[in-house]
């Protein structure tokens, strides 16, 4: 009982250090950040000591939308870290640069206080509940990032963006340790 | 107090390889005075463009970036005066033309016509800050405030223009964004 408890547990882990490996692995060198607690100490606090990341700490979540922007412009990757009520914040500045000009803006969004067993659709939660179905409706594609498994969807799924030139989304919805 | 375009006409003629970044009313006045490949006017969202300013400067750190901005903007982004500070960029001249409305959107005044973005600046960090109110000052010291490191921050006190006609199609043109990317590499 007590090794397949631990399994289970196990299985249900998100590492942190494996996030940021694949962020890296991804050619990203920007991270524009507001804290959000969901990613703050698996992903922020270690990004903020690593010298592989330039770190630009902005005060309003739709700051790294124009800054991710203009980094693009000379080709240069960036990732934003934000919470989800950033990115609902940000819907404005989202839908002029990552859909109307057609950007590779990716995003990493920390679901507050979401339930990690439960798909974000069916949260109890009206913030959380209504991200999916905004970033269908704005055509960004989304990964759902909760489990170890899930991961190995970052690195394609952003360099697909740059690509195609176009927005991804990656809801982190589990803290990363 | 000044006019934008005359002030734009004086600033007009020490840009050369810069990036200028220019949005609204400040757009359409720049890109009649000074049409070029380099004039980046696509923002997607009021108050962005001073993000896309440190973005661009970020990116090309030898280059530098001139960013024409509207008092309304600033306003709906006044943290970027924090981000900005912080970051430090060298290469980033911010104006901000203060003419005390809403002139794209039917010229309404801002909430606080006197309020002093200089002085907020200077207060978040930035490397010089000025405050223009006459042409002939503005004409003297232009050459020095586009030279020095930045960030640096300078505040325009203009008049409300005559009414501007705002070709957006053309401003947001996607064919003008893309030689811009390629300009801005080379």
């Amino acid at each position: 009982m007590e090794a397949g408890g631990a399994a289970t547990d196990g299985k249900r882990r998100l590492s942190g250090g494996a996030i940021i490996a694949a962020i890296k692995a991804s050619g990203i060198e920007y991270i524009l950040s507001v804290p959000d607690i969901t990613t703050s100490s698996g992903l922020l606090a270690p990004i903020a000591q690593n010298p592989a990341f330039r770190l630009i700490r902005v005060c309003k979540e739709d700051e790294c939308v124009g800054i991710a922007s203009g980094l693009f412009y000379s080709d240069k990757r960036a990732l934003m870290l934000i919470q989800h009520t950033g990115f609902l914040d940000s819907i404005n500045a989202i839908r002029g640069v990552a859909v109307e000009y057609k950007q590779p803006i990716c995003m990493m969004i920390g679901l507050l206080q979401h339930d990690p067993d439960k798909p974000p659709r069916e949260s109890p939660r009206y913030g959380v509940r209504i991200v999916e179905p905004i970033l269908d409706d704005m055509g960004i594609p989304h990964h759902l990032i909760s489990l170890d498994a899930d991961v190995a969807k970052i690195q394609p799924a952003i360099e697909n963006a740059y690509r195609q030139s176009r927005a991804v989304a990656f809801l982190v919805g589990r803290s990363p340790s | 107090m000044m006019k934008r375009d005359e002030c734009f006409r004086v600033l007009a003629r020490h840009i050369t390889n810069e990036a200028v970044v220019a949005t609204y009313s400040s757009a359409v006045d720049w890109v009649a005075i000074k049409p070029r490949v380099l004039n980046y006017t696509s923002i997607g969202a009021m108050g962005l463009d001073i993000s896309h300013g440190l973005g661009l400067a970020l990116g090309q750190p030898n280059k530098r970036v001139v960013v024409l901005q509207g008092d309304g903007s600033l306003l709906m982004n006044l943290g970027s005066l924090v981000t900005i500070a912080a970051v430090a960029p060298k290469n980033l001249v911010h104006f901000v033309a203060h003419n005390e409305t809403y002139e794209a959107n039917g010229g309404h005044p801002i909430p606080q016509r006197n309020v002093d973005f200089a002085s907020m600046a200077r207060s978040a960090g930035y490397a010089a800050c000025y405050d223009f109110a006459d042409l002939d000052v503005f004409t003297q010291q232009v050459a020095h405030v586009l030279e020095q490191d930045g960030p640096v921050f300078a505040t325009l006190h203009v008049e409300p223009s005559k009414p501007l006609f705002y070709d957006y199609p053309s401003l947001y043109d996607p064919a003008k964004r893309q030689a811009f990317k390629a300009a801005w590499q080379m």
